[in-house]
């Protein structure tokens, strides 16, 4: 059986679901007795959570106004121009 | 922007119409396609770049750029992923303009060679509980921010467009210029060392008690020490 060093490489492509099936079953029979292997998936399943889930990333103070604020007056330009 | 919109975007309905709109002239119809996007933007940009001056930079000229580009938009994905794919290459172009000034290359891999041998986890505790519920969402935020600070250039590139921006493997590798397989690498070292990082942060008290018997996997710790 492959010892946890080994199925470290594979790790990213198990947690993604596109691990072949036999590293799937060796991965889940490995961490059936291996806590440190369950806790390292675990985690690296939450990281890639916490910065997926990460959309409410707050906006900067006047942002918006400044970003909509150009994109009128480049369109104001543009079209004038194509007037 | 791909994969990953969680963000409920308007109707496909809606879109559609709206940019008939947009391209016909009407400047209410694309403002509010840009609204539907824009956090989105500022996100993949941010996690990207991590310096406001620039992603503000970054995100104004990558919808300009949409703007400018409006007309060669034929709806056959969404709005927000065509915008999406903007902003990833205006951020990269931003990334590497960045490294010129310093004189690296995004792709140079000295600083953390894809050939290296892989960091092993060595904190190995279970995380409290889930942190975006019992962490207040600045905190959660800035614990964020650092965390992916810490990684470089080249690792941070692969994660954001693999796992915030939601790319497949084989765009993020046309989009770095590096093989598949490279991407694969450089985001296992980049999700294992983020985390590192953020067991840090997570891993409570039991940090300290892991720390204090040395334990790794399979026994790895000691003989990783000084390999980072």
């Amino acid at each position: 059986m492959k010892d946890c060093e080994e199925l470290l490489s594979g790790i990213s492509d198990y947690v993604d679901g596109t691990a072949s099936k036999e590293l799937c079953a060796e991965l889940q029979r490995h961490m059936e007795g291996c806590h440190n292997c369950r806790v390292v998936v675990d985690s690296i399943r939450k990281t890639i959570r916490l910065y997926e889930g990460d959309k409410e990333v707050d906006l900067p103070e006047g942002f918006q106004a400044r970003l909509h604020g150009t994109l009128r007056d480049a369109w104001e330009r543009k079209h004038r121009k194509t007037a | 922007m791909h994969r990953n919109s969680h963000q409920k975007l308007m109707d496909v309905a809606e879109e559609s119409a709206l940019v008939l709109r947009a391209k016909s002239g009407d400047f209410e119809a694309f403002d509010r396609l840009v609204r539907d996007c824009e956090r989105r933007a500022w996100t993949v940009a941010w996690r990207l770049l991590g310096d406001k001056e620039e992603v503000e930079n970054v995100v104004q000229t990558s919808f300009l750029k949409a703007m400018e580009a409006l007309d060669t938009f034929r709806g056959e994905s969404r709005f927000c992923t065509w915008v999406g794919k903007i902003v990833t290459r205006t951020g990269l172009d931003m990334l590497r303009s960045r490294k010129r000034k310093e004189g690296l290359s995004l792709d140079e891999l000295s600083v953390d060679s894809d050939d290296a041998p892989l960091a092993h986890p060595e904190l190995l505790v279970d995380w409290r509980e889930d942190p975006s519920r019992s962490i207040e969402r600045q905190e959660l935020q800035s614990i964020l921010d650092r965390a992916i600070a810490t990684l470089p250039d080249t690792l941070r590139s692969t994660f954001v467009l693999r796992d915030v921006d939601g790319l497949s493997t084989e765009e993020t590798a046309v989009e770095l210029g590096i093989t598949a397989g490279n991407v694969k690498v450089r985001l296992l070292r980049a999700r294992l060392r983020l985390r590192e990082e953020l067991t840090q942060a997570f891993g409570g008290e039991a940090i300290a008690h892991e720390h204090g018997i040395g334990a790794g996997l399979g026994g790895l710790a000691a003989a990783t020490e000084g390999r980072r």
